[in-house]
């Protein structure tokens, strides 16, 4: 049933409003944040009240406008969509507490602009997260990227300049040829509307053009996503401020690019017809790649965030991958695995930040023994690190183990061997830094004077510790996120295996794990 | 073909279209002179001697053999008698119109000429990028 | 109500004749006189709106009585209403912004005010030769949007040439020569223009657009129509600056008088480009085969110009030149637009003359302004320049992401409708050049922003002192780019009434949809 509700919008554009007040209220700081919070607290409200009817297999839906004079400013609540907007929405929360606490114990300049620039790409991730149709995707995905490039010169660096820059050379240019294969598909196909399945069909054009046109309107998400050659602006944006990069390059910028291909290969052109085009197997072996290479490259870093952004190119990938097999289970494990990786990455995010703004070490060979100090900090760190790497009863075991039962059901054992490695290699690339941090002793002395970090920061930081574990004991915790990926993943997969068949196979391959 | 032939057809020419190939020559002086000179001043001479060619050319063909001037003098009621007024009067208006174009140009080079004391393209940009 | 066409252009010309008389009693009743007869433009143009939508017939209006053979006529319809309503906006508020400049003196150092680019005496021949030339520009570009006589458009074109080459030659020294310029190719233009009415007069034997239209149905092969739309090319060409008769326009627009620049700018090159729009659709046709012959030539001329007016446009220090070599690249749009030939074509073109205006407007009211505060118009002096003037900023920020593209700002949608159109008439090449030149155009105008926004604040010394209560400008000049900012987005926001109610109704009747 779909109910015409304009509470869709609401959601988006509270911290539209936000970040407009927060503009005007540059002068009295706990004026400003307060309505970060307050904006916060109500998107979360709102985004959350829609959930149980979405459970129950209703959408919300509402335009506002013509965007064009034939396609419609829309957005609707789709399981998928509402999977997104509740993890964005819920991680701002402690986020924006989390921000608070660092730039002012950082004492960042310009924190005015920050913070209404942040707002609205919270806007634009949920506003992404809802569209209906890929023109109102197209404009938050764009919004998204306008809003995030002051986020990245923030530090107004010489560094910052070039890594804005790159960012934007990457992002815009992409965007053009994303605006280019939109243009496209509404030409062949006479609609934008997002349907589970696929709106595309073999008949509209020929194979190459639909082939071409599959990767025209993928790159712009791979981009976002970090897919491995056109991955450089992640790394290099990592100058930004830590809650940037928590919540931007962990959660709301790269999930953005991993749920555009979500969007475009289950709604767009849907798992049958890609088959056929054979060209969702290109973007999986280049996602199997990145996953090896980026931990590869993850391993060598030394600086503690720039590390985490590799693995964030890893984990993405996992996403990619596990849509681009075109598997039931796979499907249903790269859905989750967004709200797994967002959970986890914003954690150890938070964790590196509080470790700069605490000791101001950013480098992880200088952090002998800081985890005596930081106990709190870097125990959750520990904890997310093993969920990372995939360990049981933390969020990431579950995700990843569907999209190892998908690798099965579709029979690629390449696939099953990459994302067993990369379980090996995630572990190789953040055990280190647990164990610099505690066991290894800190001869200078120089962390005597410190402690645990300031409570602003160390809250979020438990609070999403701790859900990541209830979330890897029951993954249902909460808004019933699980069942909301399950009900997307259905859709998008009705009919395309039997389901008897999903079982067994899932069965067997659990048996022989 | 004989010299009396080529010389009747030239003849002919002349006189059917003789007065547009003026006007052609005219106007393509006036863009030679406009692209060629230097001086400002003969530039903008050789932009008047071009509209002067436009007004030429609507007059030529609002011609017409035995037209009259078209004044209703009360004898002849016959339209086809007079020669068209319309491209007259628009010509009135395009004279006008030139006038005032050359009168804001004269204005422009005097400020130049006073400015920088000459209106020789070379020598006004050599003066100005100083 | 019967004689609201009239009144549009009448009043500001009217209001010419009696500023000089009148700034000699009062140096600012000139002035008034002016600022009164545009709102009352405006008035009546709003009016006109209404009544065309409302009735959804076009208005005729017969000068003096006079049938249309014979009489002078004015045709407002679907298609220029809107352009009207613009070009009046635009010169009612570029009129009070343009206040301010002639108030108070700057605070120049002697040898300064020797090379100070533009006049600010205050004498009632300047102040009042300036408004009464501002007003008969204003008269001339309304009266060639709205007249459906052939004669009667060179005379109005006329009226706005003399009078622009007055405003541009205002403004300093430099500005002479790209004045006498300009009006040395203006007038080879006009005379272009001549002919070509001379060459359709002499078949048909009338001079009003619609009757001629009627009338050259019948000779659409002739070669008088051939050499009639070859010298409306070069004609329209050279005053609406389009590439490679562009020659004069980079100059002028940079040395034109500084309260002028954002009329000059924003409206010469349009109103030429509508009446190319009259010629190629409503008079000749579409249907004729060497109107389908110039389109491939206007269109070719205006990819050129997208991509090297962009190229040049980045390769300028002066923000004004990179405004005025941009408008080479955005006349290029619409340049191409029309070349489409195709219903989603001509909205693109005339929605782009729309969007355009007011986004070159509000650009040159932004650098206006700081040459007001700080007499500074290098991009490299902009750092920092959202401290000194923050809504300026703001305006300068939206307009230029308009420039980019970026949705929801208008540039996006005249991109969407010419990928549209172009996709529709199998141009695929333009595709291609609207995406490199949108990147080339991020290049330069986020150049800007980020000299603005991540350089260190460049020394700027105050030249004339800030507005009242704490603004950054006075109110006459705040409030026209505050409100100009809004329109950007305010029409792409209603781009999809704008084209579906408004413009796709006055389409040629080959064409409509």
């Amino acid at each position: 049933m779909t109910i015409i509700s304009i509470r869709p919008f609401l959601a988006v554009g509270v911290s539209l409003l936000a970040a407009f007040l927060i503009m005007f209220s540059g002068k009295r700081p706990n004026l400003r944040e307060s309505f970060t919070v307050i904006a916060s607290l109500i998107k979360m409200v709102l985004v959350f009240s829609m959930v149980p009817a979405v459970l129950e297999g209703d959408v919300y839906e509402y335009t506002l406008f013509n965007i064009t004079d034939t396609v419609g400013f829309t957005l609707r609540t789709d399981a998928a969509g509402m999977l997104f907007a509740c993890v964005s929405s819920f991680l701002y929360i402690p986020v924006a507490f989390y921000g608070i606490g660092y730039m002012r114990g950082h004492h960042e300049k310009e924190q005015t602009g920050f913070f209404a620039a942040f707002a609205v790409c919270i806007s634009a991730a949920v506003g992404i997260a809802l569209s209906a149709n890929l023109l109102t995707f197209f404009v938050f995905f764009e919004l998204l990227t306008v809003a995030t490039y002051p986020l990245v010169f923030h530090a107004r660096t010489e560094d910052a300049r070039f890594s804005g820059r790159k960012y934007l050379i990457y992002t815009l240019s992409t965007g053009q040829f994303f605006l280019a294969g939109i243009g496209v598909t509404y030409y062949i196909a006479g609609t934008l509307d997002f349907k589970a399945g696929g709106f595309l069909a073999s008949d509209m054009a020929p194979v190459a053009i639909l082939q071409a046109l599959f990767f025209l309107l993928v790159i712009a998400g791979a981009v976002k996503a970090g897919l491995m050659p056109i991955h450089g602006w992640l790394p290099s944006a990592m100058v930004a401020p830590t809650p940037v990069s928590a919540l931007l390059h962990a959660v709301a910028v790269v999930k953005a690019g991993a749920f555009c291909i979500i969007r475009i290969i289950g709604y767009v052109y849907g798992p049958a017809l890609l088959l056929e085009l054979g060209a969702a197997q290109v973007l999986a072996y280049i996602a199997a790649a990145t996953i090896v290479v980026s931990s590869l490259i993850a391993m060598k870093q030394d600086n503690l965030k720039r590390r985490l952004a590799y693995s964030t190119i890893g984990q993405l990938s996992y996403v990619v991958l596990g849509v681009a097999m075109l598997s039931p289970m796979g499907m249903l494990g790269a859905m989750y695995h967004i709200v797994a990786h967002a959970v986890m990455k914003i954690t150890l995010f938070m964790c590196a930040g509080a470790v700069i703004v605490t000791a101001h070490k950013e480098n992880i060979s200088e952090m002998n023994g800081i985890g005596r100090k930081m106990p709190i900090t870097f125990g959750c760190f520990t904890v997310t690190s093993l969920g990372i790497a995939g360990m049981p009863l933390v969020v990431g075991f579950i995700s990843k183990w569907d999209i190892l039962l998908g690798a099965l059901e579709i029979g690629k054992p390449v696939y099953l061997a990459v994302l067993l490695a990369s379980a090996l290699l995630g572990l190789s690339y953040l055990m280190p830094v647990c164990y610099i941090a505690f066991f290894k002793k800190d001869e200078s002395g120089e962390f005597a004077k410190y402690g645990e970090a300031d409570k602003r920061m160390l809250i979020p930081i438990c609070l999403t510790a701790v859900l990541s574990v209830v979330l890897g004991i029951a993954p249902n915790f909460g808004v019933h996120l699980y069942n909301l990926a399950e009900i997307a993943a259905d859709a998008v997969m009705a009919g395309f295996y039997e389901p008897t068949l999903i079982v067994t196979t899932g069965f067997a391959g659990g048996v022989l794990l | 073909m004989n010299s009396a032939d080529i010389f009747g057809l030239v003849n002919d020419f002349l006189a059917d279209r003789g007065i547009y190939a003026l006007v052609l020559i005219l106007f393509f002086l006036g863009m030679f002179g406009m692209i060629v000179c230097k001086n400002y001043l003969k530039k903008l001479m050789s932009m008047n001697i071009m509209q002067v060619s436009i007004i030429f050319f609507f007059l030529c063909f609002a011609q017409k053999e035995g037209g009259m001037i078209p004044v209703l003098d009360g004898i002849t009621n016959d339209p086809s008698a007079y020669i068209n007024p319309l491209p007259h009067a628009l010509m009135l208006t395009a004279i006008v119109v030139s006038l005032g174009t050359t009168g804001v140009a004269l204005a422009l080079l005097m400020r130049l000429k006073d400015k920088y004391g000459t209106v020789e393209e070379d020598e006004l940009l050599g003066r100005m990028s100083e | 109500m019967r004689h609201l066409p009239v009144l549009i252009p009448i009043l500001p010309l009217v209001s010419a004749m009696l500023c000089l008389v009148f700034s000699k009693i009062n140096r600012n009743l000139g002035k008034y006189i002016v600022i009164c007869a545009l709102t009352a433009s405006l008035a009546s143009s709003v009016g006109l709106f209404v009544q065309v939508m409302r009735t959804g017939e076009s208005v005729h209006y017969y000068m003096g009585g006079w049938q249309p053979p014979l009489g002078i006529e004015f045709v407002i319809d679907e298609m220029n209403v809107l352009i009207l309503v613009a070009i009046a906006t635009v010169a009612l508020f570029v009129c009070i912004y343009s206040q301010s400049f002639f108030s108070g003196k700057p605070k120049l150092a002697e040898s300064d005010r020797e090379e100070a680019n533009f006049l600010d005496r205050d004498t009632w021949l300047e102040k009042g030769g300036f408004y009464a030339l501002y007003a008969l520009l204003s008269a001339g570009l309304l009266g060639m949007t709205i007249t459906g006589d052939m004669f009667n458009l060179y005379v109005f074109l006329e009226i706005a040439s003399i009078s622009g080459y007055g405003l541009i030659a205002l403004g300093g020294d430099k500005s002479v020569l790209a004045s006498f310029r300009y009006l040395l190719l203006g007038t080879i233009a006009a005379s272009f223009y001549l002919l070509a009415v001379a060459y359709m007069y002499s078949i048909t034997g009338t001079l009003n657009m619609a009757d001629m239209g009627m009338l050259l149905a019948s000779h659409k092969d002739s070669t008088n129509v051939l050499l009639a739309v070859s010298m409306l090319i070069i004609a329209f060409g050279i005053k609406m600056a389009l590439f490679p008769l562009h020659g004069w326009q980079p100059d002028a627009y940079t040395y034109a008088h500084p309260a002028a620049a954002p009329l000059i700018s924003g409206l010469m090159s349009k109103a030429p480009a509508l009446a190319m729009m009259r010629y190629m659709f409503y008079i000749i046709g579409v249907d004729s085969p060497y109107v389908g012959k110039a389109l491939t030539v206007i269109g070719f001329l205006g990819a050129c110009g997208i991509i090297l007016g962009s190229v040049m446009a980045n390769a300028q220090k002066d923000f004004r030149r990179m405004l005025a070599y941009s408008s080479v690249a955005q006349i290029g749009y619409i340049a191409v637009g029309l070349s489409l030939g195709n219903a989603y074509g001509i909205i693109a073109a005339v929605f782009h003359i729309l969007i355009h205006a007011f986004m070159k407007s509000s650009l040159f009211m932004v650098i206006g302004a700081v040459r007001y505060r700080y007499d500074e118009v290098m991009i490299d002096k902009f750092g920092g320049l959202n401290k000194h003037l923050p809504l300026t900023t703001v305006t300068l920020v939206i307009a230029a992401l308009s420039m980019v593209g970026i949705p929801p700002t208008g540039g996006f949608f005249s991109k969407w409708y010419i990928i549209m159109g172009s996709l529709e008439s199998g141009h695929y090449f333009y595709l291609v050049v609207l995406i490199i030149s949108s990147l080339l155009n991020a290049v330069y105008f986020f150049r800007v922003l980020e000299t603005v926004f991540v350089n260190k604040d460049a020394e700027l010394t105050e030249i004339r002192p800030a507005g009242p209560w704490k603004f950054e400008l006075p109110l006459s000049m705040l409030v026209p780019i505050v409100l100009f900012g809004i329109i950007i987005i305010a029409i792409g926001v209603l781009n999809a009434p704008i084209a579906a109610d408004v413009l796709s109704l006055g389409l040629p009747e080959v064409l409509a949809i």
